[in-house]
């Protein structure tokens, strides 16, 4: 295999994985520093994907999705955690796990009602709809690379966000040890509606940016589900570092898998994930453990 | 439940008793006119959500459209309709198919589009002997191996639109292809048909790679073509599929250097999506948008009319599937227990289809031109036919 296409595999492994990290990311946060195991992460995510295909038939305009969608998710995760997830406060899991999965049953199905069975696609916003010429027979789309710099952008944001400010800091010690924390003077129910909706709204976004990538169809959450659990359990539940490695492990492993294990490429992600957890059960990196 | 009011059964029970006596009442004056009135249930058993649900909905419409068309009635009796979303999912096809067989009682099932899908609906026809239309599903087996008398195709066998495309590539000059397509039932047989073709021409198949049904993420795949880069490549993939990885082909600026071909599926009914990323794209397909046949016109006139949509081969495979099926009870006098002048009727069947002339194979499989399609403005023109009267071996079936 030529380095060139070492390059572009390595290309196509990360612009995959920095969208699932916007993914996981949201869900990591969720589950470290709140406990909650959200289900419906994934059903967000579709949302998204269905707000840029309305927003891009009714308005002709996809940047006009960024904004909606951030507004949209924020909105949407602090419903869900004043109405929904405050009542569970101090429950257990399967509470949660029966919430979030009533919650998917209920987007799907508002989803159908509105938009309908089809699959759609969305065309590839104008100021980035060519592609940049790699070599004399092989390009590279250009809004790709553009999600690679979203990706970055929001890994660089949040880890300055998780590092460097006061409410980074909140955020970590909340999530190395709530109880204690919360002695110290953090605002609990304030921190966790931003935790919501900050993580509902990175899912929201994150199908937004995907969609012109991928296509819009019912049910479009469920996959993308199963890949954020399986990269947060092997990133280590809780640490935003494990998420990111986790995502691009992933990605990596999707990308070359398919090119030198084919017959395996269904579920080479699964082996990758009880591989890691063989060694580490905990995870790549020390999360919370929640 | 211990806290009900007594007297409610009671008056629950006198209810009971007095409307099934009616019943019995009723049923003391046999009528066997009424009976034979009774409408034909056809049960359509559909994907109609997920990624091929476009195809369900327009075999349901053209289904619809040609019954209408002959007076809702088959026959000479009226036609009742049941549907069951069977959402392209293998593991759920025994359930479905029961739900039509057993609960509904349908008189004749029209489905589906998935091949996995289809082959327990095969297995549980066979079983029942129920009547069985596929009205696009080409898995090979259905009129080959699994065939039998009251099963009937009004689509393709997977082999016939994907073998003469072998040749299509080779006669163009091509002698080194890559194929693509979904690991399942339908992409196998494709490409193994393809081969057979393009082998035939003198080509030779220097790789071959396999999607996991049903992703739609192909970067991967369209590097490692890229990488290896064939002369050509051979690919198959249908409804939401088929549009994005036409338009991520194009996105790598793969058109230019690697041509695309594929059996029509490529490009039915999903040109304006593709939009200016499938200009060019040759196909082979048992349909071509612009075929002018009368027929053909009229089929097309009246389906935008009635459904402000352009029909694609899933229409005309329903509409087709539909005029088997009025064949069949035509000759029957509606009567559905007559099974042996139906299925005699259907097997004989020559259709004045919108696809051209079509008659049946002897395992029941459409006997039909094959056409070579190539996409300009926006339209699968017709080039010329690749395969005339192109019948499926039918090897394996024990009624050929």
């Amino acid at each position: 295999m030529s380095a060139f296409f070492f390059f572009v595999q390595l290309l196509n492994a990360v612009q995959f994985g920095l969208v699932l990290y916007l993914v996981a990311s949201g869900l990591t946060l969720l589950l470290g520093i709140m406990g909650v195991i959200n289900l419906a992460h994934g059903a967000f995510y579709m949302v998204g994907a269905y707000l840029a295909f309305a927003v891009v038939q009714h308005l002709a305009s996809f940047w006009l999705a960024l904004p909606l969608a951030i507004v949209l998710g924020l909105v949407l995760g602090a419903l869900l955690e004043h109405f929904l997830l405050a009542r569970l406060e101090g429950a257990d899991h399967l509470s949660q796990v029966l919430l979030s999965f009533g919650l998917i049953l209920l987007i799907n199905e508002a989803q159908r009602i509105i938009f309908g069975n089809d699959a759609h696609g969305i065309e590839v916003p104008a100021p980035l709809n060519f592609s940049i010429p790699l070599s004399e027979t092989f390009a590279y789309p250009a809004y790709r690379l553009f999600v690679c710099g979203v990706g970055i952008a929001f890994v660089i944001a949040l880890g300055l966000v998780m590092g460097r400010t006061r409410i980074g800091m909140m955020l970590r010690a909340s999530a190395e040890n709530r109880t204690m924390a919360r002695a110290l003077g953090v605002d609990a129910k304030l921190m966790y509606l931003g935790v919501t909706a900050a993580g509902i709204s990175c899912a929201v976004l994150a199908g937004v940016i995907a969609a012109p990538i991928a296509s819009v169809y019912p049910g479009m959450g469920d996959q993308v589900l199963i890949l954020s659990f399986v990269v947060i359990v092997l990133g280590g539940i809780g640490s935003l570092n494990g998420a990111l490695v986790g995502a691009l492990l992933l990605g990596a492993v999707d990308a070359f898998g398919k090119q030198f294990f084919p017959d395996f490429a269904a579920f080479l992600v699964y082996v990758a994930m009880i591989a890691v957890l063989i060694v580490r059960p905990q995870g790549l990196f020390r999360g919370t453990g929640a | 439940m211990g806290n009900r009011n007594p007297l409610d059964r009671r008056s629950a029970l006198k209810v009971m008793g007095g409307a099934s006596a009616a019943a019995l009442g009723l049923r003391a004056f046999p009528t066997p006119a009424i009976a034979q009135g009774a409408p034909i249930k056809v049960g359509f058993m559909l994907p109609y959500t997920g990624t091929y649900a476009a195809l369900a909905k327009n075999i349901d419409n053209a289904f619809r459209q040609y019954v209408a068309e002959k007076g809702d009635k088959l026959g000479g009796r009226a036609v009742e309709y049941v549907t069951v979303d069977d959402q392209a999912e293998p593991s759920k096809a025994t359930d479905n198919m029961n739900k039509l067989v057993d609960r509904e009682k349908v008189d004749v099932v029209v489905g589906t589009v998935h091949s996995g899908v289809q082959m327990a609906m095969v297995k549980i026809a066979r079983e029942t002997s129920k009547l069985l239309i596929i009205p696009n599903a080409g898995v090979d087996a259905a009129t080959r191996a699994a065939c039998a008398p009251n099963i009937f195709r009004s689509s393709f066998s997977n082999w016939q639109p994907s073998f003469p495309t072998g040749k299509v590539m080779a006669d163009d000059g091509h002698k080194a292809a890559m194929t693509i397509t979904w690991k399942y039932a339908a992409g196998e047989e494709c490409v193994a048909a393809f081969k057979e073709g393009f082998g035939k021409g003198g080509g030779q198949v220097v790789g071959e790679l396999w999607v996991p049904f049903p992703e739609v993420e192909f970067q991967s795949f369209l590097t490692q073509i890229a990488e290896k880069k064939p002369d050509a490549v051979f690919a198959f993939f249908a409804g939401g599929g088929a549009v994005k990885f036409v338009k991520d082909y194009a996105a790598l600026g793969l058109r230019k250097s690697v041509p695309l071909y594929g059996p029509g599926f490529l490009t039915d009914g999903t040109l304006p999506a593709q939009g200016e990323a499938a200009e060019g794209l040759k196909t082979t397909l048992h349909y071509a948008d612009d075929l002018n046949n009368p027929a053909d016109k009229a089929f097309r006139a009246a389906y935008q009319k009635r459904y402000n949509a352009e029909p694609d081969v899933y229409s005309v495979q329903g509409y087709d599937a539909a005029a088997l099926l009025v064949i069949g009870m035509d000759a029957a006098k509606g009567d559905i227990n007559a099974k042996d002048a139906i299925y005699k009727a259907m097997r004989g069947a020559k259709i004045d289809s919108p696809r051209g002339p079509m008659t049946m194979s002897a395992a029941n499989n459409p006997i039909q031109n094959i056409y070579l399609r190539e996409v300009k403005n926006g339209k699968n023109t017709y080039v010329k036919i690749a395969a005339e009267a192109l019948a499926d071996p039918g090897t394996g079936c024990r009624m050929a």
